[in-house]
């Protein structure tokens, strides 16, 4: 860990500020990622803007009957918020899926989307990384790959995004209200996390001088026909191999839409709207989901460990659509997989 | 009187450390304390080319960077750095003393700050250039064709590869288990208390005080009296805490250097360049009789060891005390690769040698179509085959029957895939385990005071395992006080000497020098009570008086009684002291063993593969249980390690760099709560009165042997899948 300067925001206009002309700062809530790279000199900011003061921490209504989540939120209010467990479940239910108690209660709803890949390689400032340092080479396509990306990575990279949450935001077609020295601006979740390209070190599409204020959910929370499944390599506390967060709307036993997102298996949430709007007006049987999860592992490629991780995300998305349109979620509290 | 002994009696520190009282090595304090940080090696092999330590040393606060270049005298022969316990064979490792690199992750520096932040932050400008020299290798897979007999751990008996190349049925495969770290909870850490008549108190996290002692003064060449080693609590230890780890004398070092009190805490990433349960191959070949007797028994252990000591336990050899065969062969092979020496890892050898050979057994069970309890009740031994001795008792019978009645073995379907819950497949699966029991040469020293309270002292360690508790039952007992009157003190290198706590003969051994001072205490207090006018107890035969309720009496007249606080305020004694060193009889014609026998539930997504432990039982036959409630949680600490070692544990390595990648406990994985659900512990009676007085054999490692096969061989039952490369993880499932 490194010597840094640490600032306190008074506003988000400050926050701003303390972010203009200083590449090197970061932003900090709850640190409960952010502190363990820095322990490891992974992350080695000159500056430390602690943004944990800032009147971001409401849940409110939205004028068309969504909510707006203030950004420092903890995962674990967000999970336990009534209005979040009755009309947004599959998100609660994401959330309680990733980490542990005490991380949910310091985490933030910012950060979470901020959060950096679990990647050994990137982990480790001894072995060379193109995300830590660009064109210094990637470990992990010819190393220890049994938990990295299967679809959209690159040659510089094939890291995934270990987000539990971000998985459910992007079935829920969330948006990201973001703050930046221009203005206010609002971008879609699935357009807020990038894919490696040759540029695998920007994670985001956040801006270096921007904050994130708040998440903001669409009226639609699919209350009835949802589940997140996370499959790993222990039954709790332990990042995904393959995690799938589905939503369904029904007609009788026909699908009016359904949303499949994929966590642990690439740089980002993944969807796909083709296959998705394949399924419409299709019955909700193990057959059709069988053939969307398919589809949407269409461009799945192995590496020399992580081969089982396509047919195991198959399974688990036709696991995990029957589980929703029986509407029979997978519980994240039962020591068992529905 | 037993008004402790084998009683569920609570932990007599459990106060001390729910509440923080109990203090651990890195948190005692002293004046003007400086703190160390170590800079880490990170290439498995070469030399430090260049260390460059200017701009750590600019830093404001740091007082210094001690180097293999600029550190005070360190012993220069190899005898000085071998410990207690160290490998016969090799070369021990010697932190700062030269430019050589032996393995990914060694100590190359240490900052020594005003602060720790201070240290840690300096600690990231030591510039090292290092110089590779050769190809370095780390990967057991690949090195295996370079293995070196080491040693055999038993004799053979006939001719084991010509009788398995001939028999009826034949079950012959390598089972592999990957190098583990401990991870106890504690961090490795000592604090060095520098006081300026030169002295040196160190508080050290390890298992043996009186080992680091010896080992510090050989290596900084001291007197006894210069240094004093304390561990009163250690926050587990798993045998990692056996031989003196390199913290110790990276803090002794700077505070030699610097005439100052200093402490050194590894970071858990820096833990795992110490000892680890090493990778091994275990070849284990089964050859049988139609009728499902044995003709034959051969394991062959391969095993990782550095380059630099060769260490080597018993893996294969454990069919020998099981298994009754007239033709065996076992033995061990080393591959020296550019890691860290091994070390002990609870159940060392047992845990992975076992496991393979009850996983052979569950096979060769299904090869004979025999149920896997039937096939080993059919090979049953009742004598220790290596030396043809029978045992001072062996209730592994019973093990078998309790723990099949307890878990309802006799409504299991043998076919596999046959079991079926929802969309889970159900197996169950069984494994022997067995450990030795060892005893050691132990003293206690008892100070009794008139008011009827005693102190209890053994430079024994406790470790997490229940010593304190069980030296206050057995000297509650026998000095015939209430155990609130009992101090026990553990753990200072001044005390009555110790071992290291390992190998599960601490219950034995220090159990038994309590019995022996306290005898002694007794005699004296007879002598006392005798001596008094019109005693009733003059001129009784000192071995019809105990001790009881405060009171010298004869047994079953309480009449006779005379208080303690009588006899010796009549002698004008205010203390009586006695230390004894334990004894046990050297009998070798019997063996000496603990057994166990495990029972696994598992249940298997049939689709996804994910693997759930639903219960275990667990009949352990370990002669008298000291503490059944202390002794319970020992198992079942057991048996969660091996839920572990079945489903989780693996030190995984990059062979092309020599370095761990998941040197955390992030992604190092053990079970967590929802892992663990049913454990049922069955302490099956055995009674013991050839072993020691007690009859007590220990709990240490008895816990985790035979777990992972009986998972592994419920795995196989539920979905027909062998996996013979451990840990059983649902990709090997799916594949």
């Amino acid at each position: 860990m490194i010597n840094f300067q640490f600032s306190r925001a008074r506003d988000v206009a400050d926050a701003i500020l303390l972010l203009t002309g200083h590449p090197g700062a970061k932003l900090i809530a709850g640190g409960t990622n952010l502190i363990d790279l820095m322990k490891e000199n992974v992350e080695q900011p000159s500056r430390l803007i602690d943004i944990s003061r800032l009147p971001l921490r409401t849940i409110e209504e939205t004028a068309d009957g969504g909510l707006r989540v203030g950004a420092l939120v903890p995962n674990s209010g967000l999970a336990y918020d009534p209005l979040i467990e009755q009309r947004y479940p599959l998100l609660a239910s994401a959330i309680l899926a990733g980490a542990s108690a005490q991380l949910r209660n310091m985490a933030s709803v910012g950060g979470n989307l901020m959060q950096r890949t679990r990647c050994a390689y990137f982990y480790d400032t001894a072995t060379p990384c193109n995300k830590r340092t660009r064109s210094s080479g990637c470990s992990a396509i010819d190393g220890l790959n049994r938990n990295h990306a299967i679809l959209g990575a690159s040659n510089s990279c094939i890291a995934t995004n270990p987000s539990d949450m971000s998985v459910a935001l992007a079935a829920l077609d969330a948006l990201v209200h973001i703050a930046g020295p221009s203005g206010e601006r609002t971008m879609a979740l699935t357009d807020f996390h990038r894919l490696p390209g040759e540029t695998p070190d920007i994670d985001t599409n956040l801006e270096a001088d921007e904050i994130i204020t708040a998440v903001e959910l669409p009226p639609r929370g699919f209350a009835s026909n949802y589940s997140y499944l996370k499959i790993r390599d222990r039954l709790s506390y332990a990042f995904a191999l393959v995690s799938v967060a589905a939503v369904l709307e029904l007609e009788g036993n026909a699908i009016s839409e359904a949303r499949v997102a994929l966590g642990g298996v690439a740089h980002k949430p993944w969807r796909s709207a083709e296959a998705e709007m394949a399924l419409r007006g299709q019955a909700a049987t193990v057959e059709h989901f069988s053939r969307f999860a398919d589809s949407l592992l269409q461009e799945a490629k192995a590496r020399s460990h992580n081969g089982f991780k396509i047919e195991l995300a198959r399974r688990a998305i036709v696991r995990t659509l029957m589980q929703a349109a029986s509407a029979t979620p997978q519980s994240q509290a039962h020591k068992k997989i529905a | 009187m037993n008004a402790y002994v084998g009683t569920p009696t609570s932990r007599v520190d459990g106060r001390a450390k729910v509440t923080g009282a109990a203090k651990y090595a890195g948190e005692f304090a002293a004046d003007g304390l400086l703190h160390g940080f170590v800079v880490a090696a990170t290439i498995p092999c070469g030399r430090i080319a260049r260390l460059d330590t200017s701009e750590a040393l600019k830093v404001k606060g740091v007082l210094d960077v001690l180097t293999h270049t600029h550190r005070p005298p360190l012993a220069g022969k190899d005898d000085a750095w071998k410990d207690e316990v160290a490998p016969a064979e090799g070369s021990p490792f010697r932190p700062l003393y030269d430019d050589s690199i032996k393995f990914n992750g060694q100590p190359i520096a240490l900052v020594v700050a005003e602060d720790w932040e201070t240290a840690k932050f300096a600690a990231t400008l030591v510039r090292v250039e290092y110089r590779e020299e050769q190809a370095f290798a780390t990967d057991l897979d690949a090195g295996r064709s370079k293995a070196t007999e080491v040693k055999q751990p038993h004799e053979p008996r006939g001719d084991a590869v010509g009788a398995l190349a001939k028999a009826a049925v034949r079950h012959d495969a390598d089972y592999l288990i990957p190098t583990e770290h401990h991870n106890p909870m504690e961090l490795f850490a000592s604090t060095v208390v520098w006081d300026s008549s030169g002295r040196l108190t160190v508080y050290d996290k390890t298992q043996g005080v009186q080992n680091v002692h010896k080992f510090l003064c050989s290596v900084f060449d001291k007197k006894p009296d210069d240094i004093r080693v304390l561990s009163p609590y250690v926050g587990g230890a798993f045998g990692s805490g056996l031989r003196p780890q390199y913290q110790v004398v990276l803090a002794m070092l700077a505070a030699l250097a610097l005439r100052r009190s200093v402490r050194v805490v590894l970071t858990r990433q820096q833990m795992y360049g110490l000892g680890h349960r090493p990778a091994t191959i275990e070849h284990v070949g089964l050859g049988a009789k139609s009728d499902g007797t044995l003709e034959a028994v051969t394991h062959e252990a391969t095993a990782v060891t550095s380059r630099y000591e060769d260490f080597a336990r018993n893996d294969s050899g454990w069919a020998e005390q099981l298994y009754k065969s007239p033709n065996s062969r076992y033995s061990h092979k080393l591959v020296r690769l550019d890691v860290s020496t091994p070390c002990d890892m609870r159940a060392p050898g047992a845990a992975s040698g076992v496991c393979a050979l009850e996983c052979a057994m569950d096979e060769l069970a299904v090869a004979l179509k025999l149920d896997p309890i039937e096939l080993r009740l059919k090979c049953y031994s009742d004598r220790d085959q290596s030396e043809d001795l029978p045992y001072t008792s062996k209730q592994l019978r019973e093990c078998y029957a309790r723990g099949a009645e307890a878990f309802g073995w006799s409504k299991r379907n043998p076919a596999s895939r046959s079991m079926r819950d929802g969309k889970e497949l159900v197996g169950w699966g069984m494994a022997t385990g067995v450990w030795e029991a060892l005893q050691m040469p132990v003293a206690a020293r008892i100070g009794l005071t008139a008011n009827g309270h005693a102190e209890v002292s053994c430079a024994a360690s406790d470790i997490g395992t229940g010593t304190y508790t069980i030296v206050a039952q057995v000297a509650a007992d026998a000095l015939g006080l209430p155990i609130e009157n009992i101090d026990v003190r553990l753990a200072d290198s001044t005390l009555p000497q110790a071992p290291v706590e390992g190998g599960s003969w601490m219950a034995a051994s220090s159990a038994h020098a309590v019995l022996g001072a306290a005898d002694d205490i007794r005699q004296e207090l007879i002598r006392l009570a005798s001596a008094m006018p019109s005693s009733p107890l003059a001129g009784v035969d000192v071995a019809d008086v105990i001790l009881v309720g405060g009171t010298i009496a004869k047994a079953g007249d309480m009449g006779s009684a005379v208080s303690i606080a009588d006899a010796m305020r009549h002698g004008k004694l205010e203390r009586i002291e006695k230390q004894k060193l334990n004894h046990f009889a050297e009998d070798k014609s019997y063996a000496r063993n603990t057994h166990s026998a495990v029972f696994a539930e598992v249940k298997v997504d049939e689709q996804l593969g994910v693997i759930r432990v639903t219960r275990v039982v667990s009949a352990v036959a370990a002669g008298r249980i000291l503490n059944t409630k202390t002794g319970r949680s020992q198992i079942m600490g057991g048996v969660v390690w091996g839920i572990g070692m079945a489903l989780h544990e693996e030190t995984v390595m990059d062979h092309r760099f020599g370095r761990i990648m998941n040197a955390n406990i992030a992604e190092y994985h053990i079970p967590v709560n929802a892992d663990v659900q049913d454990i049922d512990v069955i302490f099956v009676e055995e009674r013991d009165d050839r072993i020691n007085t007690l009859g007590v054999k220990g709990l240490g490692e008895i816990g985790i042997v035979g777990v992972p096969a009986a998972i592994a061989n419920a795995i196989y039952h539920a979905t027909g899948k062998r996996i013979r490369r451990f840990p059983v993880t649902l990709d090997k499932l799916l594949a």
